[in-house]
């Protein structure tokens, strides 16, 4: 008869009754959300603050540049002198004061013009001056050129690039980057899962061992099996783990964004730059609808169906080889302090994958590093997935990688597991040895 | 066929040490067998074997006649000598997914439980974790555990360990009433005397190695030293102390002039003891006479003495 179902609903149960996986699986969510709600919460409230800026304008120009916005307000000083105009400024509590001096001319307005503040000021309020005042000046100087107020509108219409690949598809700016979260995504989920759920396999090997019951079942059941079995239940117990947090944090987040009213695209937006700052272009909405329909069109050409067949079989490759490390870890010692010389150089491997993924794939998903280390059985369930979005086949991952990738990790899943299982077979019943490399060495060679 | 379990040239080694060196045994069926040695004997190592925990790298060993196989495992109950259950699990569902893993169905295994509770009065932790319980209390749910399959042989590796005296006795009747059911026993113990008066075969393991084995009733008979002691009332305790030198080895002698009893222990030539008693009977009012037959203890002793000396 087969116990490895037995093994696994033990395990799974023992798992998910345990109080502070409990604790954990419904605190989680709240506090994720939590963090989110306050981060976004933090940063809407840096960004309402509204800047006021005294304007001292002695000069017959910048009538119209000087215009209360979203994030500043300017308010216009007249017939003051410039020391009073400061003081105003402070006693207020503007955030500081422009001073346009009267010359003869614009240029020398320019040159002449200071910006005051209490403490030195943003770089964001700088480069809003600046704008404003280098745009006047080119304007100035154009028309000086004979250019006309109409012509220079004309003029300053922006452009935006037309992108195409050799094949004729168009393309879209940015693409590139949502290729790169989405399989950023993946790679980080494998190696969060790994970390946490390997751990708790590691804990509960060391449980048994130092419970002693670890004897009692191996006189009914193969320590292989009892290994797998207890795998299989700790990842079983983790996935419920993990759908439990993404549908609770999922409705959680929409409730507390819809009370909070806060704005979800304030979330994506890059931080530090205000949103006066974007320039408003003349985009003309034919061209918005159009970009919008070539980002669907690419988003829809991401192998979404092929990637989550992969990411399900690097999925579980990946994670099998590392929980059966981790499994061997923990039979290797007596308790959890011991572990912690086995752990790095476990772990080492994920976090190259993910900077290796960061850094490198994303600017170039074929290049040699990004093929070498979706090859490297140890890195590859999160760096293939990471260059998995730009497609198999042309353009993307070349067929023969995807495959030499799978097979080795495959591979490496036989070997490891083999040896790893020697070593939880060994080390379960060892006791009071502190284990070096060595010892582990000569504990595969046992005879079982 | 008359063994439930046949060793013949078991040996085993781990890395340079050998822990067993052709270890033969034989425990016939229905009888209770002691595995003596001291710690580090290679006891637990042959156990393990019988388990199939590890495997021997010489030898084989058979089960009911049949070769050891995965099979096996249902036909046995072990009781390591490092109990141990899981300690956040509650005792009925811990108890019913180990005989489970003993290839019994949850239905007969609960039914078998709760006989069991109910015999041992301990129905009532049913729903307790491990943790809540004292540790003579957990040691008893791993007996319960450990012959709920109804084994044909049980294992028990220093079975008295860890219990009060009371409680020992009830394990000790249980096991008992295992044995008269036809149950085949093995003890394994380092405290000779805990097991001696109900074992009816051993075997002394000593480094890694089978120094002796038996019925215990032969081998004590083939070390037996025609050894006596003797206590009596002496009619006249120095003339018969002066005739009994010269006709006797005494080994040692006590006399209690207030009570007039004396005690001694004479070395005879052999098992025959009508002489000194008729020597005696007209000399003596005889109290007591017995043969000292060694233990098991004096037995092991003895044994390694004279294999050590053999050796040099």
């Amino acid at each position: 008869m087969n116990k490895l179902p037995l093994i696994i609903k033990r395990e799974y149960i023992a798992k998910v009754r345990n109080k502070s996986f409990v604790v954990m699986t419904f605190l989680s969510p709240f506090l994720m959300v939590g963090m989110i709600l306050l981060i976004a919460y933090l940063t809407q409230l840096n960004d309402n603050e509204k800047k006021v800026i005294g304007v001292l304008n002695e000069s017959g120009y910048f009538a119209n540049e000087f215009v209360t916005s979203d994030a500043t307000s300017y308010i216009n000083f007249n017939d003051i002198s410039l020391a009073e105009a400061k003081d105003s400024t402070v006693s207020l509590g503007f955030y500081g004061l422009i001073y346009l001096p009267n010359e003869y001319n614009l240029e020398q307005v320019a040159q002449r013009a200071f910006f005051y503040s209490k403490d030195a000021p943003s770089a964001t309020v700088l480069d809003k001056l600046e704008g404003s005042i280098t745009n006047r000046l080119r304007q100035e100087r154009l028309i000086e050129l004979g250019l006309s107020p109409e012509e220079y509108a004309e003029m300053n219409r922006s452009y935006t690039i037309n992108i195409e690949t050799f094949d004729g598809l168009q393309n879209v700016k940015g693409i590139n980057e949502i290729k790169a979260i989405i399989g950023g995504a993946f790679g980080y989920l494998i190696m969060m899962f790994i970390i946490i759920y390997g751990g708790f396999v590691m804990r509960s090997v060391i449980e048994e061992k130092t419970s002693r019951i670890i004897e009692v079942i191996i006189s009914s059941v193969k320590p292989f099996h009892l290994m797998m079995g207890k795998i299989i239940g700790t990842s079983l117990a983790g996935i419920t783990q993990f759908g439990i947090w993404i549908v609770s944090g999922g409705i959680l987040l929409v409730i507390g964004l819809t009370i909070f009213d806060i704005d979800p695209i304030s979330l994506t937006r890059s931080g530090g730059v205000a949103p006066g700052m974007v320039n408003s272009t003349n985009v003309d909405v034919d061209a918005l609808s159009q970009n919008v329909r070539l980002y669907a069109q690419e988003i829809f050409e991401i192998p979404i169906i092929a990637m989550l067949i992969f990411f399900i079989v690097y999925f579980v490759l990946g994670y099998l080889i590392y929980s059966s490390i981790y499994a061997a870890i923990g039979a290797a010692v007596d308790n959890e302090t011991d572990t912690q010389q086995f752990i790095f150089p476990v772990i080492l491997p994920l976090m190259l994958a993910i900077y290796v993924g960061f850094f490198s794939v994303f600017s170039n998903p074929n290049g040699p590093i990004a093929v070498a280390f979706s090859l490297f059985p140890l890195t590859s369930p999160i760096v293939m997935l990471m260059r998995l979005p730009w497609g198999i086949g042309e353009g993307g991952v070349p067929l023969w990688q995807l495959i030499t990738s799978i097979l080795i990790l495959i591979g490496t899943f036989i070997g490891i597991v083999w040896i790893a299982a020697k070593i939880y077979r060994v080390g379960i019943l060892m006791y009071g040895k502190k284990p070096s490399y060595k010892e582990l060495y000569k504990w595969l060679k046992y005879s079982s | 066929m008359s063994h439930i379990l046949v060793a013949s040239e078991v040996t085993k080694q781990f890395g340079n040490h050998t822990a067993l060196k052709n270890v033969s045994l034989e425990i016939p069926k229905n009888s209770i067998y002691g595995l003596l040695g001291p710690n580090g004997a290679g006891k637990t190592t042959l156990i393990r074997i019988i388990n199939q925990i590890t495997f021997p790298d010489k030898g084989s060993v058979y089960f009911d006649g049949e070769l050891l196989k995965s099979e096996h495992i249902a036909q046995i109950g072990y009781l390591p000598e490092e109990r141990g259950l899981y300690k956040s699990m509650k005792v009925g569902e811990q108890a019913l997914y180990l005989a489970q893993l003993k290839g019994l169905s949850k239905a007969e295994a609960k039914k078998r439980l709760e006989y069991w509770f109910e015999r041992l009065e301990i129905g009532d932790w049913w729903n307790k974790k491990i943790q809540e319980l004292s540790k003579g209390m957990a040691q008893k749910i791993q007996f319960v555990v450990t012959v709920l399959h109804e084994p044909k042989l049980l294992i028990f590796d220093e079975p008295f360990s860890g219990f009060d005296p009371i409680n020992a006795n009830v394990i000790k009747e249980q096991i008992l009433n295992l044995k008269e059911k036809g149950t085949s026993i093995i003890f394994s113990t380092h405290r000779m005397e805990s097991v001696e008066e109900l074992c009816e075969y051993i075997a002394l393991i000593h480094k890694s190695e089978k120094i002796l084995d038996g019925k215990l009733s032969d081998i004590k008979k083939a070390y037996k030293n025609n050894i006596f002691e003797i206590s009596l009332e002496p009619i006249n305790q120095e003339s018969l102390m002066n005739e009994m030198k010269d006709k006797f080895q005494i080994i040692t002698q006590d006399y209690d002039s207030l009570e007039n009893r004396l005690h001694l222990k004479v070395q005879l030539p052999s098992n025959e003891s009508r002489e000194i008693l008729s020597f005696l009977g007209s000399r003596a009012n005889v109290n007591g006479f017995i043969e000292t037959i060694p233990s098991a203890n004096d037995i092991f002793i003895k044994t390694i003495q004279n294999k050590n000396i053999d050796n040099e």
